[in-house]
C-alpha cells in the first residue's frame, strides 16, 4: 500500500471531487426522477408517453453512450460546458429513469383499496394523498430507492473515467500512466475510496429500511 | 382514462376530464415546441445531411455495407461477452449462495465479507483491474480463444455480477415453502440432492425474471471497455466508425437505439415470463413469506 500513502493528498483530493460529483447528481437524480415519475402517473396521456419514452431510453442506454451523447452531442445544440458538467449531466439523465420506476413502482404498490378507503371516510384528493397514499408509498419506494441511488454512487466511477478532471478515477489514472506506479496497488486505492462511500452508505439505508419497513 | 393503473386519482367526472383535455394540450405543444428548437439547432448545424446519416441508413452508400459490417462484429462481440460474463455469473454467483446456505453461522461471515466487498466497488474499476492488473501479477490470458482483454472483461463482469446473482440464487431459495426442502429430506435426499434436485430448479423458475433483467445490466456493461481497453464491442466500432467518418451524432444515435432495441426487447421477455409465472404460481405464493418477488440487485 506503500504507493497509496505516498500520494494519499492526492486521493483525498480525487476523493472529495467524487463525493462532489456523487451529491449533485444524486440531488439532480432525485429531482428529475421525481419529475418524470409524476409525468408517468399523471392523468395526461402525453405526458405519460413522455414519461414512458424517458424511461425506456435512458434504462435501456448504456451509462457510456449517455455520456458520449452528452459529450458530443449538446454541444451541437449550441451547449458547450465543462466535461464535469457534461459528466454530471449524464448519470443525472441516466439515473432519473430508475428514480422514476422505483418511486413508481412504490406509489403502484399501494392498493387501490387503500384511496377508496381515504375516500369514502370523506377526505380530499390531497388529504387522502398525504395521510393515506404517500406515507405507505415512500415506505416502499426507501428500499429501491436506496439500491439506486448506491447504483449511483458505484456509476461515478465511470463518470471518472469518462474524463472529469481530478476524481478518484483521474487520480488513479495520473498516477498509474503519468508517473509509472503500477496499476494494482493504486487502483486497489481507488477501490477503497469508493468501498469508504459505498459500504456506508449501504449500511445508512439498511438502517433506514428497519425504520421504515411495514409489515404487509 | 380508461385503465385504472394508479391509486391516485378515480375515474374522472367531466370537470376533471376537461382539466384533462387542457392539460394534454399544452403538455403537446410544450413537447412539439421542444422537439422543434432541438430539430432546428441541429438543422442550423447540418446535422441531417445525407452526406453524415448517408453510411447508416443508405443502402447506396459506398460505406454502407463497410459500416454495418463493423457495427454488426461489434453486436456480435457484445452479446458473445455479455453471455459468457452472464452464463460464469450464474453459475459461481449459485456456487456462493449454496455455500453460504450450508455453512455455519460463523464459518459464513468471510463469505458475506466478501460478496458486501464486491457488490460495493464499480463494476468499471473492477474491469479496469482485470484488464490491466492481471497481466502485472502474472496471469496471461491472451493464449486463450478471444484474447487478454476479452477475457479480462468477462472476469471483470463476472466479478460483479456473481455476487449480485449469490443473493439472488438466495431470496429465489428463500422464497420457497419450507415444506419443500422437509418434504426432500423426509423421502431420503441428502442435503447435497436436496438442494440440486429440489430446490434450485424451483429457484431458478422464480428467478428467471430477474436473471433476464440483469442480463441487460451486463450487456450494457460490457461497453465499459470502452474506457479500458480496446475490444471491437459495440460502442467501440461505434467510436472507430465517428474516427472515420466524423458522424458522432449519427452514429451514437444508431448505437443507442441498437442497445436500446436489444436491452427493450429482453426486458420484454423478462416481463412477460414474470407474468407467466405469476398466473402459475399465485396460489403458490400465499404459502411462502417472502412471495415469488426475488429483487434484482444493483438496478443500475
Amino acid at each position: 500500500m506503500g504507493p497509496v500513502l505516498e500520494n494519499l493528498d492526492l486521493y483525498v483530493d480525487g476523493f472529495l471531487t467524487s463525493l462532489s460529483i456523487i451529491v449533485v447528481a444524486m440531488v439532480g437524480s432525485l429531482l428529475l426522477g421525481l419529475l418524470i415519475a409524476a409525468c408517468r402517473v399523471s392523468p395526461v396521456p402525453p405526458l405519460r408517453a413522455f414519461g414512458t419514452f424517458w424511461v425506456s431510453t435512458f434504462r435501456n442506454t448504456p451509462l457510456s453512450v449517455v455520456l458520449f451523447f452528452c459529450a458530443f452531442g449538446l454541444p451541437e445544440l449550441g451547449i458547450n460546458r465543462t466535461f464535469y458538467f457534461f459528466g454530471v449531466l449524464g448519470l443525472i439523465l441516466y439515473t432519473s429513469a430508475f428514480v422514476c420506476e422505483a418511486v413508481r413502482s412504490g406509489i403502484n404498490s399501494v392498493s387501490a383499496g387503500q384511496a377508496e378507503a381515504a375516500r369514502s371516510i370523506g377526505l380530499n384528493f390531497t388529504q387522502g394523498l398525504r395521510y393515506v397514499v404517500l406515507p405507505q408509498a415512500l415506505r416502499t419506494v426507501v428500499p429501491p430507492l436506496g439500491s439506486v441511488i448506491i447504483a449511483m454512487f458505484k456509476n461515478s466511477a465511470v463518470v471518472g473515467a469518462f474524463g472529469v478532471g481530478g476524481d478518484l478515477w483521474s487520480t488513479g489514472q495520473t498516477l498509474t500512466s503519468a508517473r509509472g506506479y503500477e496499476t494494482l496497488p493504486i487502483f486497489i486505492g481507488v477501490a477503497i475510496g469508493f468501498l469508504l462511500i459505498t459500504l456506508p452508505a449501504g449500511a445508512v439505508l439498511q438502517v433506514i429500511e428497519r425504520k421504515v419497513a411495514i409489515a404487509r | 382514462m380508461s385503465q385504472q393503473d394508479t391509486v391516485l386519482y378515480d375515474a374522472q367526472g367531466p370537470k376533471a376530464r376537461r382539466r384533462t383535455r387542457i392539460g394534454t394540450a399544452i403538455a403537446v405543444l410544450v413537447l412539439i415546441a421542444l422537439a422543434v428548437v432541438v430539430v432546428l439547432r441541429l438543422a442550423e448545424r447540418d446535422q441531417f445531411s445525407m452526406e453524415l446519416w448517408g453510411p447508416l441508413i443508405n443502402p447506396g452508400n459506398e460505406n454502407f455495407e463497410l459500416v454495418w459490417e463493423v457495427i454488426g462484429e461489434g453486436i456480435v462481440n457484445t452479446l458473445k461477452a455479455a453471455i459468457v460474463a452472464m452464463t460464469l455469473s450464474v453459475v459461481i454467483g449459485t456456487l456462493i449462495a449454496v455455500a453460504r446456505l450450508s455453512l455455519g453461522r460463523f464459518a459464513r461471515i468471510p463469505l458475506i465479507g466478501f460478496v458486501e466487498l464486491f457488490r460495493g466497488l464499480p463494476v468499471v474499476i473492477l474491469v479496469y483491474l482485470s484488464v490491466r492488473a492481471l497481466p502485472d501479477v502474472g496471469v496471461d490470458l491472451s493464449d486463450w480463444p478471444g484474447g487478454q482483454v476479452f477475457w479480462g472483461l468477462i472476469i471483470g463482469l463476472t466479478a460483479y455480477n456473481m455476487v449480485i446473482f449469490a443473493e439472488v440464487v438466495r431470496a429465489g431459495i428463500a422464497s420457497l415453502p419450507r415444506g419443500q426442502r422437509e418434504a426432500a429430506l423426509a423421502t431420503g435426499l441428502t442435503n447435497g440432492q436436496t438442494m440440486r434436485i429440489v430446490l434450485l430448479p424451483q429457484a431458478f423458475r422464480i428467478m428467471l425474471p430477474a436473471i433476464i433483467s440483469q442480463l441487460v445490466v451486463v450487456l450494457k456493461d460490457t461497453s465499459l471497455v470502452v474506457f479500458v481497453a480496446n475490444f471491437d464491442e459495440l460502442l467501440s466500432q461505434g467510436e472507430s466508425i465517428i474516427r472515420n467518418l466524423g458522424n458522432p451524432i449519427q452514429t451514437f444515435t444508431v448505437i443507442a437505439l441498437l442497445y436500446i432495441a436489444i436491452n427493450y426487447l429482453l426486458g420484454r421477455l423478462a416481463q412477460y415470463i414474470q407474468r407467466r409465472q405469476g398466473r402459475a404460481s399465485t396460489r403458490a405464493a400465499e404459502t411462502t413469506d417472502a412471495g415469488p418477488n426475488v429483487p434484482v440487485g444493483g438496478g443500475a
